[in-house]
């Protein structure tokens, strides 16, 4: 895993100084992050990353894992769908079976942090558990449009804590406690994201049967009715009507996600017959959708909810052209026809591949356009810097806060 | 905190790292715009006038501010827009004038236009107003004389550029940027003073900003 001064190069001296500066500021503080599952999603990758680096610049950060059956986890994915604006039957046995592992796991994990740092709703109860240390709630969802009985319930948790993190401005909701804004990031040199020789990306295409003979179209994301790649394949059967391309759908599942094989049924029953669709899983390995991503020719991300959509970044950081749904945080990372295109629908999602493939500088104009912005605003080292004055925000209500 | 500078003294370079708190509120029309702007917090308007420079820090400001950018592209009303970005920045002395001029703008507008009352936004598109949060840190950065200074001004973070050009112009009610202040008083180098002040930030990026300062201070060591 790479060291904080290895980022230098990227970012530039200036950007680590001021890292160091502000860390010295939480010196003796114990940050503990608290989340649903150490492997798989958004926020397990990005805890990956953030801690050990919190750690290398001297802020004393941990992670602990809640425990959950597989009852606990359908539960809040159906709490997640639902936050998402997605109809859910949710009835009291839910609820219930909610409460009884929260309250296990109340009884077990021990929240020794001077900030405790929640992140979803999984764990959200163990706000019962506050003494007069700091609670922070970090929001990865999408909650601009939710299901008013589930943000309800978890609401009189959330404004038990003494701050609360959202994704994008428009997730935010009416509440007691400050509420920030910090996007998520992606890490430059993680495996996912690194430079990669073309013998590995080249190997990577010849490993899974996709020939580099047509235009690569490709999404990465956890099979999901969300992500709805089934709404993908519909695209790309449209542009394929004009140039001849081919669709790499690739993802794998997370251990909170017992949906997904469902998806992935349904999305592998509608491309059979096609030899050009190539729906590929893989779990857990970054080298590989690193080279998928570099192998393609457009990245797309068309899902119907988002709480940020980190592949958009991705491809971006690799200066990759992107087609990607209007969602969720996903405006914060393109800007219409500058740095990618942003579409509504399937129509519009299959208008934007054509233009693409029909005018590669074009494409090649988006995806630098989109190198640049991804550098100055969702990198890793940002993140680390957002995260490190939200902890000194807790000890400061003004302002202007001087140090 | 102790004053970024003194008269006769080495200049301290701080930097300046912001936050952005969600306040809640949006505004979905022209009138509701209005009205919030009138009473957001000073950190609030000076977040919306300000954020573009830190976001793009090597793309020329093509939107001064939200505000402009939202009327004109969000809400279609054009020539509002071209007000609000037409408004000089430089020319205002406090947030709170600024503010009342923004509010002003679009009312002025409004009475002149009714038919622009009618304009709304999708909530996915509305006007989220967002506070920044700004922590100032003191950096290792010090200069006893000019050559040291343009040395530090080249390897300094960008945020400190900002800090001392624009957070004390504006928000910190000192007049002039902090670089000016310090050659004219302790460098004793009016010209290189005036000259740095003449300069309007807003109309280059933070970069370009950095290298004219670098370019005129090395002109004038050169002399």
């Amino acid at each position: 895993m790479a060291k904080i001064d290895e980022y230098t190069g990227i970012v530039g001296q200036p950007v680590l100084d001021d890292l160091r500066l502000i860390s010295q500021k939480l010196h003796g503080k114990v940050i503990q992050n608290i989340n649903s599952t150490s492997v798989g999603g958004g926020v397990a990758e990005i805890l990956t990353r953030m801690v050990p680096l919190l750690k290398e610049l001297g802020v004393d950060a941990r992670w602990d894992v809640i425990k959950g059956g597989k009852q606990f986890f359908e539960v809040t994915k159906k709490f997640h769908n639902a936050l998402h604006g997605k109809r859910e039957d949710i009835d009291k046995h839910d609820y219930e079976i909610f409460m009884e592992t929260s309250r296990s796991n109340i009884d077990e994990l021990d929240t020794y942090g001077d900030i405790v740092f929640v992140h979803d709703p999984q764990p959200i109860v163990l706000i019962n558990k506050k003494r007069d240390n700091k609670w922070i709630w970090r929001c990865h969802i999408d909650i601009s449009t939710p299901n008013q009985k589930v943000w309800k319930f978890l609401k009189d948790f959330v404004v038990r804590y003494d701050a609360s993190v959202f994704s994008a401005p428009s997730f935010s909701q009416k509440l007691s406690v400050r509420q920030f804004h910090i996007s998520p990031s992606i890490d430059p040199l993680s495996d996912k994201n690194k430079e990669l020789s073309q013998n590995i990306v080249d190997s990577v295409l010849v490993k899974y049967g996709v020939p580099k003979d047509k235009p690569i179209i490709t999404q990465i994301s956890r099979f999901d009715a969300l992500k709805d790649p089934i709404g993908v394949i519909r695209a790309y059967r449209k542009v394929k009507k004009d140039v001849d391309c081919r669709l790499v759908l690739a993802g794998g599942t997370a251990e909170d996600d017992p949906e997904g094989a469902e998806v992935l049924a349904r999305v592998r029953d509608m491309a059979s017959g096609d030899k050009d669709i190539h729906i590929l899983l893989l779990p857990q390995n970054d080298i590989e959708v690193n080279a998928l991503q570099r192998a393609s020719t457009i990245i797309m991300q068309k899902s119907i909810k988002e709480g940020f959509g980190l592949t958009v970044a991705e491809a971006l950081w690799k200066s990759k052209p992107v087609v990607a749904s209007n969602v969720g945080g996903i405006p914060l990372q393109i800007k219409h026809e500058y740095s990618g295109l942003l579409c509504n629908s399937i129509d519009s999602a299959a208008f934007a591949l054509g233009k693409l493939l029909n005018d590669p500088q074009y494409a090649r104009r988006l995806g630098e356009n989109g190198k640049e912005h991804i550098k100055n605003n969702f990198l890793i080292t940002r993140h680390l810097r957002d995260y490190m004055l939200l902890f000194l925000s807790l000890y400061h209500k003004e302002d202007m806060v001087y140090l | 905190m102790e004053k970024a500078t003194n008269d006769k003294e080495p200049f301290r370079f701080y930097t300046r790292l912001s936050l952005s708190e969600l306040t809640g509120l949006q505004a979905s029309t022209l009138q509701q715009l209005a009205k919030i702007t009138k009473d957001m917090p000073d950190s609030c308007i000076y977040n919306h006038t300000h954020r573009f420079l830190k976001q793009h820090q090597r793309l020329s400001p093509k939107s001064p501010s939200d505000f402009s950018y939202w009327v004109g592209s969000i809400l279609g009303e054009k020539e509002l827009g071209d007000r609000l970005a037409s408004i000089k920045i430089m020319e205002f002395g406090s947030v709170d004038s600024l503010r009342r001029k923004i509010v002003a703008t679009i009312s002025q507008y409004l009475r002149e236009k009714p038919l622009s009352r009618l304009r709304y936004s999708g909530d996915s598109e509305a006007f989220y107003f967002i506070k920044s949060i700004s922590f100032i840190f003191p950096t290792n950065y010090i200069a006893h004389d000019l050559k040291e200074f343009v040395e530090a001004l080249k390897s300094v973070a960008v945020d400190s550029v900002y800090f001392h050009i624009f957070d004390a112009r504006l928000r910190l009610d000192r007049n002039a940027n902090d670089f000016s202040n310090w050659i004219r008083n302790s460098v004793a180098d009016e010209k290189l003073a005036d000259d740095i002040s003449k300069l309007d930030p807003y109309t280059y990026t933070l970069e370009e900003l950095r290298a004219m300062i670098i370019q005129l201070a090395e002109t004038r060591l050169k002399e």
